[in-house]
């Protein structure tokens, strides 16, 4: 496998800087107010683009892990944790700003019956594990396997999970709340779109600077071996 | 303010906020590699020191 | 077919070193039943059949770690896996006569559990019993998969829960679903997805766990 062309660090990061900044203008300045909600709609361009954002790194640490399993790629075990941790810190924000939201919405910092939130809570916690785990075993290629194993888990987990928490809904609260779909069009699909680029940006950033940390890192290790 | 705009600002806050820990914890990171990298650049001399009094065979160098 | 064989040989070794050690089952059923004990003042009075509903799932998935935390107790003191890992059979035989022989313990604690369960609380529904059929399934095949993992770790037992109860939140769901639903239906069809997702997974996988 060739190595592929990458987007220099730099670039990347002012680019996803910039990015943010507009976002944030057209969530704050551009984008109407919603109908039903008002402002606290404009909770939601971010919410759901980090949301989406979790999902996609949990993703990509599962399909690094396969390509370790499949291929022994030696980067894609630093890869899979590297993204892996990148969901974990995304989805805690989901779970932050998705509390303030129904605190907002509903007077409660924690609601049972928002699908969403319960789900990430779950995936929280199974990822948390998933660094238990990784921290319990000493570096090499067991420790890449029991990680690699333990990421694609997760990804069959996800749906799973939205399943089951969808079918909770029966017998944990009868009443189900709905967000009432916005008239999403105009300028609100605009900072909607351009959020969730900004925050999928600023995650690859993330995950780049995090990656390049932790090869120093490994390399260093392995020279103050070979000077010993 | 109103309190769903105070809500709001706030939300937004916490994201930066959280952005901010963790690149700050990638810096701390990031300052314990540059000391290690010191401590090993002053090591190879101090090893070469030692060798010429010494006069043992010089360690291979993977 | 050697495959199962393979399969039948190791499941047969664990439950003949259940018969005459006896190590496990006792522990679990013991612990059952205390369990249920406890829950019983733990709910105040008045409270409703529903809630008793619930604690049995929490009964059964504690008894179940229980029982996983002692599953590769005898591999890792006596390094039977090295033996097995070496031997010339299918990694994944080793997996799934584990969970055939976790699946016997547990299915035999519940055999017990489950009328005590009806002594203590009130009855159990013909739905309840298929529902926890189905969730020991998924229980067995994920919770041996997550213990081969735990036991090669420094922290071991105390890994084995962490690992083991979010992949056990859907396996809740469908059960207390299938137990207090009017039309349990689509619970056990769910515990039953979850079974098959996991089985399939879990047999894929698992010479990745005990091979480098």
């Amino acid at each position: 496998m060739g190595r592929s062309y990458r987007i220099p660090l730099p670039a990347l990061a002012a680019s996803s800087l910039v990015l943010v900044t507009l976002a944030l203008v057209l969530v704050f300045f551009v984008a109407p107010n919603d109908a039903n909600q008002g402002f606290s709609q404009r909770i939601f361009y971010f919410h759901v683009s980090i949301a989406f954002t979790a999902y996609l790194c949990f993703g990509a640490g599962a399909w690094k892990a396969l390509v370790h399993l499949w291929k022994r790629d030696p980067r894609a075990d630093l890869e899979s944790y590297v993204a892996v941790h990148q969901g974990v810190i995304f989805g805690s924000l989901v779970l932050l700003t998705g509390s303030i939201w129904a605190k907002i919405s509903w007077g409660h910092w924690w609601l049972w019956s928002e699908n969403q939130l319960v789900l990430f809570l779950v995936l929280f916690l199974f990822y948390a594990a998933y660094f238990m785990l990784r921290f319990s075993v000493d570096p090499g290629p067991q420790r890449a396997n029991l990680s690699a194993v333990y990421a694609l888990f997760g990804i069959v987990l996800v749906p799973v999970s939205f399943l089951a928490i969808r079918l909770a809904q029966q017998f944990i609260h009868p009443v189900v709340f709905t967000r009432n779909g916005p008239n999403f069009g105009g300028w609100m699909l605009v900072a909607y779109l351009v959020s969730q680029v900004a925050m999928l940006a600023l995650a690859y950033t993330l995950y780049r600077v995090e990656l390049a940390g932790k090869r120093l890192d490994v390399r260093l290790r392995e020279l103050r071996e070979a000077h010993a | 303010m109103t309190t769903s705009e105070t809500y709001v600002t706030a939300a937004y806050c916490v994201v930066f906020a959280v952005v901010l820990a963790y690149v700050l914890i990638i810096a701390l990171k990031l300052q314990r590699l540059e000391r290690d990298v010191e401590a090993l650049e002053s090591r190879p001399q101090r090893e070469v020191e030692d060798e010429d009094e010494a006069e043992r065979e010089p360690a291979s160098v993977g | 077919m050697n495959y199962f064989a393979d399969v039948r040989a190791l499941a047969r070794k664990d439950l003949l070193l259940e018969l005459r050690a006896r190590d496990t089952l006792p522990a679990m059923l013991l612990f059952v039943v205390a369990t249920f004990v406890v829950f019983h003042f733990a709910l105040p009075a008045g409270s409703s059949k529903l809630a008793a509903s619930g604690l049995l799932w929490v009964a059964i998935v504690f008894t179940a770690l229980l029982g996983l935390g002692r599953a590769f107790v005898p591999e890792r003191e006596q390094r039977v896996f090295d033996g097995l890992v070496l031997a010339p059979c299918d990694r994944s035989a080793i997996w799934l006569a584990k969970s055939i022989a976790t699946f016997a313990f547990l299915a035999a604690a519940e055999v017990v559990a489950l009328p005590v369960f009806a002594l203590f609380f009130h009855g159990v529904r013909p739905a309840t019993i298929a529902g926890v059929a189905l969730a020991d399934l998924g229980i067995c095949a994920v919770g041996t998969f997550v213990g081969a993992m735990a036991v090669v770790t420094r922290a071991r037992d105390l890994l084995l829960p962490l690992l083991f109860l979010p992949l056990a939140i859907p396996l809740v769901i469908g059960g207390v679903g299938a137990s207090v639903v009017g039309h349990p239906g689509g619970y056990l069809g769910f515990l039953a997805l979850y079974d098959v997702l996991f089985a399939l997974l879990c047999w894929a996988s698992f010479e990745y766990v005990v091979t480098e």
